[in-house]
């Protein structure tokens, strides 16, 4: 396995599914799933996102070292103003938003899959904005691969940083 | 999975996906996603430090509920793309309501395909997703 492969376990697919507030027992009954014309328990078509937790460096998970976080403790900023510059208080990192998420699926992914993802940039632009000042745009597109180097899934992600809280 | 005897162009399928979403619903969502942004848990670190209203939910939450519309619609493992643009923030009791509807049907490569559009909307008729898919027909 390389260090972001994400194992597929129907645990997960149950958890995310309940997150979503999606009911299918398709994604938790093994019986129903068994017997449908799908053949097994699959994931939702927004599964694939959560490769972020088998991502050891990233960026939006608390860090089991406690450090470098940006979340409210003791102060509102849950980081030490005077620490080293990765240790800033966030509030840059906060201004990331998520501005356009694209699916093409190959075939569904299932409860044993290893999904291997594999991260290109695409491309990049700016833009200002009434709303939120300057934005700049950028995409990445990554291609989930299964145990067996075929395609399941591609996504496309377009990221956007604000130069301030969006107005509403 | 879609009939293709019994669709046709122009039709809608529409679903409320969330009725006055809670936190809880957003730290449900980022415990299963893994994506912990302190935007979408921490008030007081969205409201004192960043400057936003109140903590909002995570983009990918609102095209999960909306996914849950489409897949409902289109029927398990008949979705070939789903693409969104987030229009607009998705707040802590906000309701939402998701559709689709049928923009073209075509043969391609010996299947059938729905063309849909998807929209999304809160209770004060604000857009917070567009975007499209395509579905798998029979």
């Amino acid at each position: 396995m390389s260090k972001k492969d994400m194992p597929i376990e129907k645990s997960h697919i149950m958890m995310f599914a309940r997150s979503i507030g999606d009911p299918n027992p398709i994604y938790y009954d093994e019986d129903h799933a068994n017997d449908s014309d799908v053949g097994s328990i699959i994931a939702p078509p927004t599964f694939t996102q959560a490769s972020a937790q088998f991502d050891p460096d990233y960026f939006l998970r608390p860090k089991i070292d406690g450090k470098g976080w940006f979340g409210s403790g003791k102060e509102s900023t849950g980081a030490k103003k005077e620490g080293s510059s990765s240790d800033g208080d966030g509030s840059g990192a906060a201004m990331g938003l998520h501005a356009e998420q694209h699916f093409e699926y190959h075939r569904p992914v299932r409860p044993g899959d290893v999904l291997t993802p594999e991260t290109k940039s695409g491309k990049t632009w700016e833009k200002d904005s009434k709303r939120a000042g300057k934005l700049k745009f950028s995409e990445s597109v990554t291609e989930f691969r299964d145990q067996n180097g075929e395609l399941v899934v591609t996504a496309i992600g377009v990221g956007v940083q604000t130069e301030k809280p969006v107005e509403n | 999975m879609l009939d293709k005897s019994k669709i046709n162009l122009g039709d809608t399928h529409s679903e409320v996906v969330v009725e006055d979403l809670k936190r809880t619903q957003i730290v449900q969502y980022a415990g299963a996603s893994g994506d912990y942004n302190p935007l979408h848990s921490d008030e007081i670190f969205t409201t004192k430090v960043v400057g936003y209203p109140s903590v909002f939910a995570h983009g990918m939450l609102s095209m999960g509920l909306t996914g849950k519309m489409l897949t409902n619609y289109v029927g398990d493992a008949s979705l070939k793309k789903f693409g969104v643009r987030f229009t607009n923030q998705v707040w802590p009791g906000d309701t939402l309501t998701s559709k689709a509807t049928v923009m073209s049907i075509r043969e391609e490569n010996g299947e059938t395909l729905v063309d849909l559009n998807i929209e999304t909307t809160n209770q004060d008729d604000v857009t917070v997703i567009t975007g499209s898919a395509v579905a798998l027909a029979k």
